[in-house]
């Protein structure tokens, strides 16, 4: 028997190491230590739910497992063999507990390819991965075929790089392969950046092995001998597997030289990132690999013909490599079958923000919005409404309810004003105020911008500026007309995708909420009850006592009356601290 | 450790470690599969359930069958213990009772591999709820 206990960062810091401490030692209490192996995988995706235990053969899914249920685990379920109910994910809705993750909304839609073996296999074990099939796919390319023969493969798949962009994977190894060169470069792209998006992290958790060997692939394919990953150092445990991962490859003879007995060499080295977004560009990426200041450069040159010290280099994001090995297990014409007719495969998504089921999901492309945030992800959060799903990060867009049945992929979520990004979906409700949400994305790429093309470092301070003053309640109709108009600018001017893009949240939303935007200007009001300045606090003069509690608490005396007379609050002194509705005990102060 | 020289040695180690994974292989298709339910409550492991189990683990591996095996509860055949449950892809659950390591192996040569049925088959005396 076999107990997978999730080692992803999440479960991890839900004390997921100590669970597995206590059910080793359980299983030791009960003399079953040489039956039962406990091992810790990566992340299984559902981290709302978590830490998960699994248990196989049974595939009982257990959620939420504090490291004291060890105890209670080992003797009912194992040694009794009676599944521990309280411990079983319940149905929201039918209030069933449910064993299986088969049976569960949250799985059933899901096609898991990049994560094939995520929260499967133990992430710190090159032979497990073997097991799966591991480097057959560079065993079969480096045996019967040519470099172009697996780019062909490659291009037939219809593969896109899943960092955003959605460039043609193979078109891009095929470019690099034709450039002469006496040293070329694989690099992977780990720098992911957006607010909320944890895809790419959990890929090298739970499966470092299938980028090391798309990477060694990659390699062969366009006579490159080195590979280099580009990861944050935010990402410690990333690291550490990827580390141990590449290290296992050497010991086994699937990186260094001569690989699998042929004259095909190839080894992988690390490049920390301090966590600037903007280096997960490639051009800035690649400058900050070579220890320079981490900013864009025009394109072209593209890096496939001048990339990392100035060789033809090829630069894919994390999720894009671990698609390829499966293509080449399975058949390109397998890959292209699963998505849509320009976009082909799955994709993964972290799902955030006012929703059920948080956590890190993979569906085919053409799923549609609506399978993924009612069916998957279990709708909203505390029965609220859904008001808009923030995609592509801060240079996406939010879609909004007429979008729900859009089938999501690269192109359709274009034309819809957003844009695939590298997969993180924030869902808000009808308590967020579109106008702070724009704010928060234009703050964090103020935050980012590296400052080297003015459109970007000024253009988006001036764009804050513009919403601070809407905010506030101090905005005019010419405000809203200068942030269109300044947006275009922005994005004709900038140098890189990340100004081109910055102006992406503040369009969208003046596409989809102007009449949010109107209300901010023209009625002085937040209709989600966000923006504190819009805020007034009043008196219901009919449930006044004239206690005087909110007088005797208000910090700034902006409350004056008599005794068993009504109250006023002047609204000139008044700082919105919310101490006069704490102390009221007959409901008469009210947030208009 | 182990070093990989050529595809001939990945093939071989694939095939030599993807036994190590079959229980979690299994687990996710659990009905394709032969599963052996063992019972074991109180009753069952008292009466040797546990050796049981671990016979027909070694025994099905070794005989190249493959089956999910798990344990159960008590069934309520507590006269007849170690009982276990078999469940052959497209066919109704079978019950065998008073199962020792003789048996074990019996019901693995005839009805697992042959599908004939073999003495000790407790008849079905109950509907369970799913089937309602």
């Amino acid at each position: 028997m076999h107990i997978l206990v999730c080692g992803g960062t999440g479960c991890k810091s839900s004390l997921s190491d100590s669970i597995v401490e206590n059910l080793r030692a359980e299983l030791e209490h009960h003399n079953l230590e040489d039956e039962v192996q406990v091992i810790m995988t990566g992340c299984f995706g559902f981290c709302e739910q978590g830490p998960i235990v699994k248990m196989m053969p049974d595939n009982t899914f257990y959620v939420k497992v504090q490291p004291n249920d060890a105890r209670e685990l080992i003797k009912e379920h194992i040694v009794k063999g009676r599944k521990v109910t309280r411990l079983l994910y319940e149905n929201p809705v039918s209030k069933e507990s449910v064993p299986d993750s088969k049976h569960m909304g949250f799985y059933r839609k899901q096609i898991r390819v990049a994560l094939r073996n995520c929260g499967f296999i133990n992430p710190e074990n090159i032979e497990e991965y073997i097991a799966r099939d591991g480097y057959s796919a560079i065993a079969k390319v480096l045996g019967e075929m040519t470099p172009q023969q697996a780019i062909d493969i490659i291009k037939k798949s219809g593969l896109r790089g899943r960092g955003g962009g959605g460039f043609p994977t193979g078109l891009k190894w095929e470019i690099t392969s034709k450039n002469q060169a006496d040293q070329k470069y694989v690099v992977c792209n780990a720098d992911e950046g957006d607010p909320g998006a944890f895809m790419d992290r959990s890929v090298l958790e739970g499966d470092p092995h299938s980028v090391v060997e798309a990477m060694a692939i990659c390699g062969y394919c366009i006579g490159a001998t080195k590979g280099l990953v580009y990861i944050r150092a935010e990402y410690p445990l990333a690291i550490e597997r990827l580390k141990i991962a590449i290290e296992q490859a050497r010991n086994y003879g699937l990186l260094g030289e001569s690989i699998l007995g042929t004259n095909f060499s190839f080894d992988i080295s690390l490049r920390y990132g301090a966590g600037a977004f903007v280096c997960g560009e490639e051009t800035a990426l690649i400058h900050s690999m070579e220890g320079k200041r981490g900013e864009p450069t025009v394109k072209p040159p593209f890096p496939a013909e001048s990339g990392y010290l100035g060789k033809p280099t090829v630069v894919n994001n994390v999720e894009t490599y671990a698609n390829v090995p499966v293509i080449f297990n399975k058949g390109a014409e397998w890959f292209a079958s699963i998505g849509t007719e320009k976009s082909k495969g799955t994709k993964v998504f972290a799902l955030a923000g006012k929703i059920n089921n948080v956590g890190l999901i993979e569906v085919p492309m053409g799923t549609s919005l609506r399978e993924v945030i009612f069916e998957i992800g279990g709708g909203i959060k505390n029965n609220k409404k859904f008001k808009a799903v923030q995609t592509g990060g801060p240079s996406g867009g939010c879609l909004t309810e007429k979008h729900l049945s859009t089938p999501i992929d690269y192109d359709n979520l274009i034309a819809s004003g957003s844009m695939m990004g590298s997969g993180g979906m924030i869902v808000m409700d009808e308590d967020d105020c579109m106008v702070s949400v724009a704010r928060y994305y234009l703050d964090f790429t103020v935050d980012e911008s590296c400052g080297k093309c003015s459109p970007c470092r000024i253009g988006n301070m001036r764009l804050k500026e513009i919403l601070d003053k809407i905010i506030v309640g101090n905005g005019t109709m010419e405000d809203i007309d200068r942030l269109r108009n300044l947006s275009a600018v922005i994005k004709d001017s900038s140098l890189c995708g990340l100004g081109q893009t910055a102006p992406n949240p503040v369009l969208s939303t003046l596409d989809n909420f102007m009449d949010e935007y109107i209300a901010h200007v023209k009625d002085k009001k937040c209709p989600a009850g966000r923006c504190k300045s819009l805020m007034k606090y009043e008196v219901i003069p009919e449930n006044c006592v004239g206690c005087t509690a909110c007088a005797r608490n208000c910090p700034v005396n902006a409350i004056s009356g008599e005794r068993k007379q009504t109250h006023f609050i002047d609204t000139q002194i008044c700082i919105k601290c919310g101490a006069c509705i704490e102390r009221c005990k007959f409901n008469a102060i009210v947030i208009n | 450790m182990t070093k990989v020289k050529s595809l001939a040695d990945l093939k071989r180690m694939q095939e030599e470690l993807q036994g190590k994974l079959k229980v979690r292989e299994r687990a996710t298709n659990p009905e394709g599969h032969v599963q052996v339910k063992v019972a074991m409550a109180t009753c069952g492991i008292a009466s040797g359930a546990k050796g049981v189990m671990e016979f027909m683990m070694e025994e099905l591996d070794k005989r190249n069958i493959d089956a999910v095996i798990t344990q159960t509860g008590c069934m309520g055949y507590c006269y007849a213990e170690p009982t276990i449950e078999v469940t052959i892809p497209g066919k109704e659950p079978v019950v065998f009772g008073y199962v020792d390591i003789r048996k074990a192996d019996e019901i693995i040569e005839k009805y697992i591999k042959n599908g004939e049925y073999v003495d000790g088959i407790i008849p079905v005396n109950y509907e369970s709820i799913d089937n309602k």
